[in-house]
């Protein structure tokens, strides 16, 4: 028994020392360094900061040592480490046109101004497991472009803009400050800077789901890549003191842009609308699936009916959370055993009538036909 | 101090700016009882679900002074009201304790102790679903237009329906409670042999949902009335034995599986309580069957 003894303290200190001797596995194997990690295991790091929402490669990378490669729970060290974070404000928009990039195709035209830049991807490979890796090979030396200037890559939205055949992105709003779901509680319904931010933390394998379920059928929205950049932009901060933005370094992003379902009345001419994505690090899964359910949830906006999951704020914007979800789930091993003696009792006491009506009516019948014979 | 406060970190985890923040919210819900108050529930170093709004809403009214005492099931060993004691004893540095009556802060999962509670202590509660229409109705925008308009209706519909199809009102725990005359509330997972003791309480009763956002309250004396019907009346669970322990009434009792032929015995679940029965002791008819330390079973 794991709670009706004492010596649960005892019991617990000692599993976590099994934990850690268990992490370290055969002592004959050298210890992996969070270095290692955020190196070679960089997609794993760039998936825990964006969902941990906290961009530090370091301590993401440590974070995936101490959870034995668990994401969600090396996400969740990053999470109850951000939450003790002071805040000193928000940075300026940052400027994703402006990107360093790494990265860059679009769907929708065969080669626009920056052209095609196709970056570090899988895409392409052929998925053979690759026997020489185990022995550990050194690969060959990239191919460079050459004179190694800056690209210039217009977003592909922007193009269309100018013809005015997409919806034209909201401003900033200066009366309107940017909504943080971690420092006020999410009420429904919530604005569209609210549900990105919930969607940029939310689970990669949950919004895969919901992206891929509305290109089925549940809430299609005719979506085209119209592109995905993947490289670093600069983050600017103004301190108040000085009145002017300086500059705090680079973050990597991965940005999609989906042009979707136009839409159109008798009074306004047709547009193609928007779905956005935005992640840290080099993750285009989640960028595009983020985009797909992004356009999803704006439904009611465009006077669409809510029929499918992805649509519904409601449900997308509470379960999308898999600090939240695996907590709720997991919680379920905890002891539960005062609730299920109530139903025990219950469902004895039920059962116990249930005997008892079905013995008379047996008696009941035995004496009618006692009675007729 | 009985334990040094971890390096790093504000008294008891959490800052104080949260904690303002947190208050407020416990200062709104003391204010209109059995109303849920949204609030910025924190990210917590333990899993959502294992307690986090119980631990922020300690976090928030825990004093150096206070003694707390953290139960799980009723009891003080279970691992995570171990766990949870061994943080604050961390984090707070405050003295620790598994006596009821010792207590001035008490959280709690799932069991309200059965020693009658004074003026002088606080109870709170971790609350998994704070919504008690939530299995009626999953959206939250339905749900609090309900509690706006009070209509409470489907929810004694569903009771209703209990009735006609088992014959009594099959809800075993996290039974209904309209507090104050005016909230439905949830009662958290307790239970409903506790329902009563929460009515007219001489604690402040808090209760503290992490994952959902939410802070709910009872102050002392609050009038709180399980959901019935006239032909119907709420009742508690009842036990045919007393604990096989301290040989205790009228309490809530765990059954303990003791073999593969059927073998049970029923003990508190609330082991402050049996043990100090039976340190006064009383016996109960098993007593000489287990180690007289109540230790390793």
């Amino acid at each position: 028994m794991y709670v009706a003894v004492k010596g649960g303290e005892r019991a617990i200190d000692n599993a976590h020392r099994l934990l850690d001797h268990a992490r370290r596995g055969d002592p004959a194997v050298p210890e992996i360094t969070p270095a290692q990690i955020d190196e070679q295991l960089a997609l794993a790091v760039d998936r825990v900061m964006a969902e941990g929402s906290l961009y530090d490669r370091d301590l993401a990378a440590l974070a995936i040592k101490q959870s034995r490669g668990d994401l969600i729970e090396a996400i969740f060290l990053v999470r109850a480490f951000r939450t003790t974070l002071p805040r000193f404000g928000a940075s300026e928009p940052v400027d994703s046109g402006a990107m360093r990039i790494e990265r860059r195709v679009s769907a929708t035209y065969k080669d626009l101004p920056g052209g095609q830049v196709l970056g570090p991807t899988f895409d392409y490979t052929h998925r053979l497991v690759d026997f020489a890796l185990a022995a550990g090979v050194s690969p060959p030396e990239p191919a460079t472009a050459g004179q190694g200037e800056a690209i210039d890559a217009p977003h592909v939205t922007g193009l269309l803009d100018d013809e005015g055949l997409i919806e034209v992105n909201p401003g900033a709003q200066a009366d309107h400050p940017v909504g943080d779901l971690t420092r006020e509680p999410l009420e429904f319904p919530a604005g569209r800077d609210l549900r990105l931010q919930n969607l940029a933390r939310g689970d990669e394998g949950f919004l895969l789901a919901l992206g891929y379920s509305t290109q089925r059928g549940f809430g299609r929205t005719h979506p085209f890549v119209g592109e995905i950049r993947f490289g670093e932009v600069e983050v600017a901060f103004t301190p108040e003191e000085l009145g002017f933005p300086v500059s705090l370094g680079r973050v990597a992003l991965t940005e999609c842009e989906m042009v979707t379902q136009f839409a159109g009345t008798a009074e306004v001419a047709p547009q193609f609308t928007r779905g956005y994505g935005l992640v840290f690090g080099q993750s285009e899964r989640k960028a595009m699936s983020m985009a797909l359910v992004d356009r999803a949830l704006r439904t009611r906006e465009f006077g669409e009916d809510v029929v499918a999951p992805a649509q519904d704020e409601e449900f997308v914007l509470s379960h999308s959370d898999n600090v939240q979800a695996t907590g709720f789930v997991e919680h379920l091993k905890l002891p539960h055993y005062v609730d299920f003696q109530a139903e025990l009792g219950l469902v004895r006491q039920l059962r116990r009538e249930h005997a008892e009506r079905a013995a008379a009516k047996a008696s009941d019948a035995a004496a009618h036909r006692e009675a007729a014979e | 101090m009985n334990a040094p406060m971890t390096a790093g970190y504000n008294f008891a985890y959490l800052d104080e700016q949260t904690k303002r923040m947190i208050r407020r919210a416990i200062l709104k819900a003391i204010a209109i009882p059995g109303y849920q108050v949204p609030f910025a529930s924190r990210e917590m170093p333990m899993p959502y679900g294992w307690g986090t709004g119980g631990v922020q809403v300690t976090a928030a009214v825990i004093g150096e002074h206070d003694v707390l005492k953290v139960i799980d099931q009723g009891s003080d060993d279970t691992t995570n009201a171990v766990s949870i004691r061994k943080f604050f004893a961390r984090t707070a540095g405050v003295a620790t304790t598994t006596s009821t009556a010792d207590a001035t802060v008490i959280q709690t999962r799932h069991r309200i102790p059965e020693a009658p509670l004074t003026e002088d202590q606080i109870l709170v509660y971790q609350v998994p679903i704070p919504e008690p229409l939530r299995f009626l109705e999953p959206r939250e925008t339905e749900t609090r237009t309900m509690h706006a308009l009070e209509e409470y209706g489907l929810m004694h519909v569903k009771l209703y329906e209990d009735i006609a199809r088992h014959g009594h009102i099959a809800t075993t725990y996290a039974y209904p409670v309209k507090v104050n005359g005016r909230y439905l509330m949830d009662a958290s997972p307790t239970p409903k042999f506790d329902n009563p003791k929460m009515h007219l309480s001489p604690a402040l009763q808090l209760f503290g949902a992490g994952r959902e956002k939410r802070i709910y309250a009872l102050p002392p004396y609050t009038q709180v009335v399980s959901l019935d019907f006239e032909d119907h009346p709420f009742e508690v669970n009842r036990f045919d034995k007393p604990c096989a322990l301290c040989a205790a009434h009228g309490v809530y009792l765990d059954e303990v599986v003791l073999d593969d032929r059927g073998g049970r015995m029923f003990v508190c679940s609330d082991t402050d309580f049996c043990e100090t029965r039976r340190a006064e002791g009383h016996r109960g008819e098993m007593l000489a069957d287990t180690p007289a330390d109540g230790g390793a079973a």
